[in-house]
């Protein structure tokens, strides 16, 4: 059921980006061309979206709990770090570069007989790079994860070898 | 901007607020095509994520019969530059925790300031980026 929700969702929200424009990357140039032909858009767009999901996020948080889940799944992180604003300078300069973020770039590919190379280079090379992203951040995570369960363990061992001199 | 670009502007920013407070409201879950992408594989719970990406998809392929219109050629067509870009998108997505989507909807809505603070580098970098590409400075 929660698959199929997903499922729902997702061909929502590609028809509202194909309504909005914002699957036609030229139209996302034209926003961020702010010295050249800018058109406001996109802030039109966010500004629809946020509109309805404020109120629904305040609805969502008053109930307490989603309808088909135990919880609402957060994120739990409040830094502002330097990863969070290199990570976006990166994106916003490939944003810029293609007119392609991830969702209308995802849905153009399911428009396939439409796709240029273009698109394909661009999709394939996001979608791989994000996963490579991931795995290299996961093997980091196990390894130091291993290192603090060594570290515990050979401090135990100190602690216990001191306690029996006592 | 015409009356109708700006209608339509809205009206596809609430139907994709409506889709993103459908998948809070029902699983619980934040609408953040990034990170949906990301973790489409490693994470436990990848069923919902699946058949998001798979909504995103048979969304596209409903377009591209009812409205081919909406699909435009990307701004350039030089593959090197849109393997670059997508690189840079795929790397900055992940290590930014969000997109447009997942920032600039999901987290803005939730007053995140964090996402605030994503949402206003990823523009300003891509405002630059565009600046740039046209020549419009230096």
């Amino acid at each position: 059921m929660r698959a199929f929700v997903a499922a729902i969702s997702g061909v929502l929200f590609a028809l509202g980006l194909g309504l909005s424009g914002m699957t036609d990357p030229r139209n996302v140039a034209a926003f961020l061309d702010v010295f050249g032909a800018w058109s406001p858009a996109l802030a039109f767009v966010m500004g629809g979206a946020l509109a309805v999901y404020a109120s629904a996020f305040r609805f969502a948080k008053k109930r307490g709990e989603p309808i088909l889940d135990g919880k609402l799944h957060l994120p739990s992180e409040r830094r502002i770090t330097g990863r969070l604003v290199a990570g976006a300078l990166l994106f916003g300069v490939g944003w810029g570069l293609s007119g392609y973020c991830p969702g209308p770039a995802i849905v153009s590919i399911g428009a396939f007989s439409l796709s240029t190379a273009g698109l394909l280079a661009f999709t394939a090379a996001m979608v791989s790079s994000a996963w490579i992203v991931r795995a290299v951040e996961r093997s980091l995570a196990r390894r130091s994860e291993r290192r603090r369960s060594e570290a515990q363990e050979v401090g135990l061992r100190t602690r216990e070898r001191a306690g029996a001199h006592v | 901007m015409s009356i109708g670009e700006l209608s339509r502007a809205l009206g596809g920013g609430v139907v994709i607020g409506l889709a993103a407070a459908l998948l809070l409201i029902a699983n619980g879950r934040i609408a953040g095509v990034s990170g949906v992408i990301g973790r489409v594989w490693t994470s436990a719970d990848r069923e919902w994520r699946i058949a998001f990406v798979a909504g995103l998809l048979a969304g596209g392929l409903v377009l591209s019969f009812v409205a081919p219109g909406v699909f435009g050629a990307p701004v350039t067509s030089s593959l090197l530059q849109l393997t670059l870009a997508g690189v840079l998108v795929g790397v900055g997505t992940q290590l930014a925790n969000g997109c447009t989507s997942g920032h600039g909807v999901c987290g803005i809505g939730r007053g995140s300031l964090r996402s605030i603070v994503a949402t206003l580098s990823f523009i300003f970098a891509g405002a630059v980026a565009v600046a740039l590409a046209n020549g419009r400075i230096l």
